[in-house]
């Protein structure tokens, strides 16, 4: 049953809400759909067979348990703790998001659905849950930004290899939440025959605690591979925060360990300052977007502005409910993290380690190196690898030859 | 104006053997300074009374006619305050009840307890809130409970019964019957099942039921106000207004009368 306990079963309560965060905040069409989710979800969960049959799946096809690697040389390097990578790039499809995906594609099959709808910004999400609807002949259709569209014209092509529908989304500025916006509206349209298999932990209950939930196998192997190797829990874990599912799922199992500190990286752009910024711990307001109240980037009218960050996976105007309600309570500490430290983030591993990781991935990179300076060599940090940086090649080759020939 | 003037022009208007026709349209699309003209103009074409959308950066509820007019608005840099400023400065110039139609966000922003204050000062008389579902609605009903302004519940097709008796009797104002699976705009033609639902959901209701969201031609305006007592009509008349064919609103206006 590993994958599948949850360690704080009194978060969310029953209405989804984590003290004031979360909820269930959509139109009136789609109620029942997230409430006959909810209830499927729960007897799942309690059914050995679904378990074992996600297990299997993580273990045949993604490849888990993905391995907590010593980084000698940047913890050299660092001159502080003992660091590790928990290493999500070693996934099938190269980053965390497809323990989320096959997880709720198994439950849309259990629900008796054939269709599923998903959104994407730079494509990962979009790619893992057109990988596992291929696995499981599932109908795929992908909301993805016009924008994005034209700045991930490779994942796009690689959805359609999967044999998924990718639609362009013209609504707004074309990025990942009006993608989030068409993906909804398509749900309310289609509601009865489709599952929303969205890709973080956002949105409205119960989807924060089921993403959380299929996440959080990463949290429970790190636990269990540290402690094999420590025979005690690391001092402190750091992750990056987009909309925070891999933050999530590494977290969920430390949460009520008291001893072990936890920080996310936020994308703080340009710097915070400028504006031009994905930081909503932050810079941001308490609001209701996407179905959920948590942080959000807003103006005083509460209209929600356009989130900036060079890494496309860090670029959304909102955040997990949860982690709103983590900041509060103080468990978390959550700061900014610019472009700039996180392409030399990005750097720094490839050259030290030899493993090239995700822009967003990097900013928890830059923010370890800021935390190992407070700490010991005794101690120990451990990274969130969440995903390898294929992807973004491009991206900071255009940034760092940029800079190189100025 | 309040709860009690928006029953007693529904009541009206059902008195005379007419149906409710409840237009909607986008506060600051074309601009703030036209809105007390357009009002006006909604008021002696016969309208009962006015839905009135707050612009909203991301409209989940709508179709493109109304995301674009909102868009249009907030280009126009408008916002729930200024709206409502605009509102309070023309309170007496109007009598056709106004009901405001905004996402949960602007309220959330402006302070909602402020928000019910201004309003009950701007004269509104009711409130849609289309992302707050019974589940949420504690946190603005708190602050209704001594004020005269209706909470107007939604009802959906894909609600079960039990669902749809418990909305139908927490609703103030009217029940909204939202007539399609999906977004708000146009529609070429409804389910055959609609008619059953409104039907339905009078039954339930001891508050008159209009149909919503796809109403867009004065057959549909008649179609489905026999099933109820009468249609909410919005995309349509946004983009009468935006396109300047007035004569269409009024069209779809008359097919309300008897």
């Amino acid at each position: 049953m590993k994958t599948m306990e949850t360690i704080r079963e009194t978060l969310p309560d029953k209405k989804g809400h984590f003290g004031q965060f979360g909820g269930r905040f959509v139109p009136e069409t789609l109620m029942p759909a997230i409430l006959e989710l909810e209830e499927a979800y729960e007897e799942a969960k309690k059914d050995p067979a679904f378990t074992q049959e996600i297990e299997r799946y993580l273990k045949d096809y993604v490849g888990r348990e993905t391995p907590l690697t010593f980084a000698k040389r940047l913890t050299e390097e660092f001159g502080g703790p003992q660091i590790y990578l928990k290493r999500e790039d070693l996934n099938h499809t190269g980053a965390h998001k497809i323990n989320n995906a096959l997880g709720q594609a198994l439950l849309t099959q259990r629900m008796g659905k054939k269709k599923v709808v998903a959104e994407t910004g730079a494509g990962q999400h979009g790619v893992a849950t057109a990988t596992v609807c291929a696995l499981l002949d599932l109908e795929c259709i992908v909301f993805m930004g016009k924008e994005d569209v034209r700045r991930q014209k490779l994942n796009v092509f690689r959805m359609e290899l999967l044999g998924a529908q990718v639609i362009s989304v013209d609504q707004g500025k074309g990025t990942l939440k009006d993608a989030v916006n068409e993906a909804l509206r398509y749900w309310v349209a289609n509601v009865e025959d489709t599952h929303y298999i969205i890709g973080s932990v956002v949105g409205p209950h119960p989807f924060p605690k089921i993403v959380r939930d299929f996440q959080s196998v990463i949290g429970k192997e790190t636990k269990e591979q540290f402690e094999a190797l420590k025979h005690k829990l690391p001092d402190a874990i750091v992750a990056c925060v987009g909309g925070g599912s891999n933050a999530m799922g590494i977290f969920a199992p430390f949460v009520n360990e008291a001893s072990v500190k936890l920080y996310g990286a936020e994308a703080a752009g340009k710097g915070i300052d400028t504006g031009e910024h994905a930081a909503t711990l932050t810079a941001g307001k308490v609001g209701v977007l996407h179905g959920m109240m948590s942080y959000l980037l807003q103006d005083e009218a509460g209209q929600i502005t356009e989130p900036y960050s060079i890494s496309a996976g860090m670029d959304y105007p909102g955040i997990g409910p949860e982690h709103s309600y983590l900041k509060d309570m103080k468990r978390v500490t959550y700061e900014g993290i610019t472009d700039q430290e996180a392409l030399e983030g990005l750097q720094l591993l490839s050259r030290k380690e030899g493993i090239i990781p995700a822009l967003e991935t990097a900013h928890a990179i830059a923010y370890a190196q800021k935390i190992a300076k407070r700490m010991k060599p005794d101690e120990s940090l451990i990274i969130c690898l969440s995903g390898r940086g294929d992807k973004d090649v491009e991206t900071v080759r255009e940034r760092i030859g940029g800079q190189a020939d100025e | 104006m309040s709860k009690t003037t928006l029953e007693q022009a529904f009541q009206k208007t059902l008195d005379q053997g007419d149906k409710i026709f409840v237009p909607y349209i986008m506060a600051g699309d074309g601009g703030l300074d036209v809105l007390p003209e357009r009002i006006q103009f909604l008021e002696e074409a016969g309208a009962t009374a006015l839905e009135l959308g707050i612009p909203f950066s991301d409209p989940v509820a709508d179709g493109p006619t109304i995301q674009e007019a909102g868009l249009r608005a907030l280009e126009e840099k408008v916002t729930l305050r200024k709206v409502l400023r605009k509102l309070k400065e023309t309170k007496h110039d109007r009598t056709i009840p106004i009901i405001l139609m905004t996402y949960m966000n602007p309220i959330y922003a402006y302070k909602i307890e402020d928000f019910i204050n201004e309003s009950v000062d701007s004269g509104v008389d009711g409130l849609i809130i289309p992302d707050l579902p019974m589940e949420e609605e504690d946190r603005i009903t708190r602050y209704l409970s001594d004020k005269e302004i209706a909470l107007i519940r939604l009802a959906a097709l894909t609600s079960p019964i039990e669902r749809l008796k418990k909305i139908a009797e927490k609703t103030e104002g009217f029940l909204y019957a939202v007539t399609v699976k999906g977004t708000t705009g146009a529609q070429v033609e409804f389910a055959e099942t609609v008619g059953e639902y409104i039907k339905e959901l009078k039954a339930m209701s001891s508050k008159p039921v209009l149909a919503g969201f796809g109403v867009s031609t004065p057959e549909q305006v008649r179609q489905l106000s026999q099933y109820g007592d009468g249609v909410v009509v919005g995309s349509k008349i946004v983009s009468s207004f935006y396109e300047e064919k007035r004569g269409e609103i009024v069209d779809l206006i008359n097919a309300s009368k008897k």
